[in-house]
This record gives structure tokens, C-alpha cells and sequence, in this order.
């Protein structure tokens, strides 16, 4: 009979162990996921927190990862956060450096004349068609707003 | 994203060509695309595309910069002008005074790449000055 009993409570013991993680995980993962900005997305299992999601910026994600830690219960977190990448902005040279860095691109040109204005190589003249390609990489380098190209092949 | 659409054949070829650090944006009617290439070939294989696509440039709605990347370690380049003699200059910027010239097809030394448009060279002759770096070909 002892036995049977002591048997007993450990069966039940054991399994008051293993299905206590469960609820314990789900609220941890309740707690955090509240407190965490929108598009991340907690995960819990026995005590290990998992992020995941796409978010603004490193700040973002380092601290969506504090805000986990300081949750009582978590044991650790792994932070598979990434961040959303962001568009290079268009650079486009001003208008001096723009003018000298054309006056030197096109001077090999002589039958291309080039004009500068806001940003916009305006080209005018004749050009023969195998040195356009070199010319327009050329221009193309300087960081111009556009090539206004009205050049007539030869 | 209309442009988007008519240079796809453009950016498709570049993402193939393996492009490093591209960026393709729209802003106000025009297309910006910049990156790096690998080599030359590849630089004009783009401008062949693009060629394709709107021939002859006449079109205006595209800024196609990519540049050719360049090992660290590469000391000497290539003369690659049309045919005649590359001037070197005192200074960066065709308002400098010619301090020499180095002969179409001439390889000479890579002194310093700080400026993009001007590098500062040598030529075997030690005449020291500032050349235009669209007309050297880096020699890896």
C-alpha cells in the first residue's frame, strides 16, 4: 500500500511539474506580448523568450528585447528581431559642384555643349553615337537630378 | 511606379550581374539606380540594357550610376581615352595646368583614389598629377 501510494503522488507530482510550465509560459507570453510594440511576435517555452517580427530600426529591436528580460520568469531571450531595411536616399550634387564636375566630364566632348541648371545637365550639339554611352557614364557619376539629353547622333 | 516597370529589365539585369549595395528609388519623374559592379564588363553590360530600353538616353528619366569597385591593393592603372594622350594636372579639375601626359593604353602608377573623379597618379617618366579616373582602367 505504501508503495502504491508513494507511487501515486509521484505520478502526480510529475505531473503537476510538467503541466505547470505550460501555463506559467503562457503567461509570461501574455505579459510580454503587451508590452511589446506591434509586428513582434513573443513565443515562450519554459521560460525562453523568442521575438520575432520586423521592426523601425536596432533601437527598436534592443529594446524590444529589455522589455522581455525584465519579465519575471524568462529565463533567456533570443532575439530574432530584423530590421526593415531603408532606402538610400537620392543625393544629387549642388549646383557649382555640379557645373565644374560637367565642365570637366564634357570637355572632351567639343561638340557637346552642357548647361547646368537646379540639379539638370541639359546637353545640346551633335554627338557621335559610340562616344554617347561614354559621355552619359560620365554624367552619370556626378550625381546629377536628371540628364536632359538632347543630342542628335550622328 | 511606372519607371519602375519600364527599367525592370534593367534592374533585374543588375540584381543578376550581382550588383553590390544597390539602390533603385523613384523621385520626382526620374529613376535613380546606384551600386557598385564587380568589373567593367558588367558596368557596361547595365548601360547596353539601358541603351535597350530607351535608346540613345533621350528619354531623361533615369540616373544610372554604378561604379566599378576597386581592390585596395590595385597600384596601377590603364590610359583607356579614345585614342589620345591623357593630361595629368596639377590639380583635381580641368581648370588645373597640365603638368604631363600619359599615352593612350599607357600603364601607369595609382598614387591615391581619395577622389572619385580624380585620381592622383605617376607615370613611368615620375611625372606626378591628377588625371581624369573615367579614362584609367584599375589593373587588378
Amino acid at each position: 500500500m505504501k508503495t502504491t501510494k508513494l507511487l501515486m503522488s509521484m505520478v502526480i507530482a510529475t505531473t503537476l511539474f510538467f503541466v505547470g510550465c505550460k501555463p506559467k509560459d503562457a503567461a509570461i507570453q501574455a505579459a510580454i506580448q503587451a508590452k511589446e510594440a506591434a509586428g513582434i511576435t513573443v513565443a515562450v517555452t519554459k521560460g525562453e523568450v523568442t521575438l520575432t517580427g520586423e521592426v523601425d530600426d536596432e533601437a527598436t529591436k534592443a529594446k524590444a528585447a529589455e522589455i522581455a528580460k525584465a519579465e519575471k520568469g524568462v529565463k533567456s531571450v533570443i532575439n530574432n528581431l530584423t530590421v526593415k531595411p531603408t532606402d538610400v536616399p537620392v543625393v544629387i550634387a549642388e549646383d557649382p559642384t555640379l557645373i565644374k564636375n560637367v565642365a570637366d566630364a564634357t570637355k572632351d566632348f567639343p561638340t557637346v555643349k552642357a548647361e547646368v541648371k537646379d540639379g539638370v545637365v541639359l546637353l545640346t550639339g551633335e554627338i557621335k553615337k559610340a562616344s554617347l554611352i561614354t559621355l552619359m557614364q560620365h554624367l552619370s557619376a556626378l550625381k546629377p537630378k536628371k540628364i536632359d539629353n538632347k543630342l542628335t547622333v550622328k | 511606379m511606372a519607371l519602375a516597370d519600364k527599367y525592370k529589365a534593367l534592374t533585374d539585369a543588375a540584381t543578376a550581374a550581382g550588383i553590390a549595395d544597390l539602390a533603385v528609388r523613384e523621385q520626382d519623374g526620374v529613376l535613380y539606380i546606384d551600386g557598385t559592379a564587380a568589373d567593367g564588363a558588367t558596368k557596361d553590360h547595365l548601360w547596353e540594357v539601358y541603351n535597350q530600353i530607351d535608346p540613345n538616353f533621350t528619354s531623361g528619366d533615369l540616373v544610372l550610376n554604378v561604379n566599378v569597385a576597386i581592390d585596395a591593393a590595385v597600384t596601377h592603372a590603364k590610359v583607356i581615352t579614345e585614342s589620345s594622350n591623357l593630361n595629368i594636372r596639377k590639380g583635381p579639375g580641368t581648370d588645373q595646368p597640365i603638368v604631363g601626359k600619359a599615352a593612350h593604353g599607357e600603364v601607369i602608377t595609382l598614387v591615391n583614389r581619395s577622389n572619385d573623379l580624380w585620381w592622383l597618379v605617376r607615370t613611368n617618366d615620375g611625372e606626378e598629377g591628377y588625371c581624369y579616373a573615367q579614362y584609367l582602367e584599375a589593373q587588378s
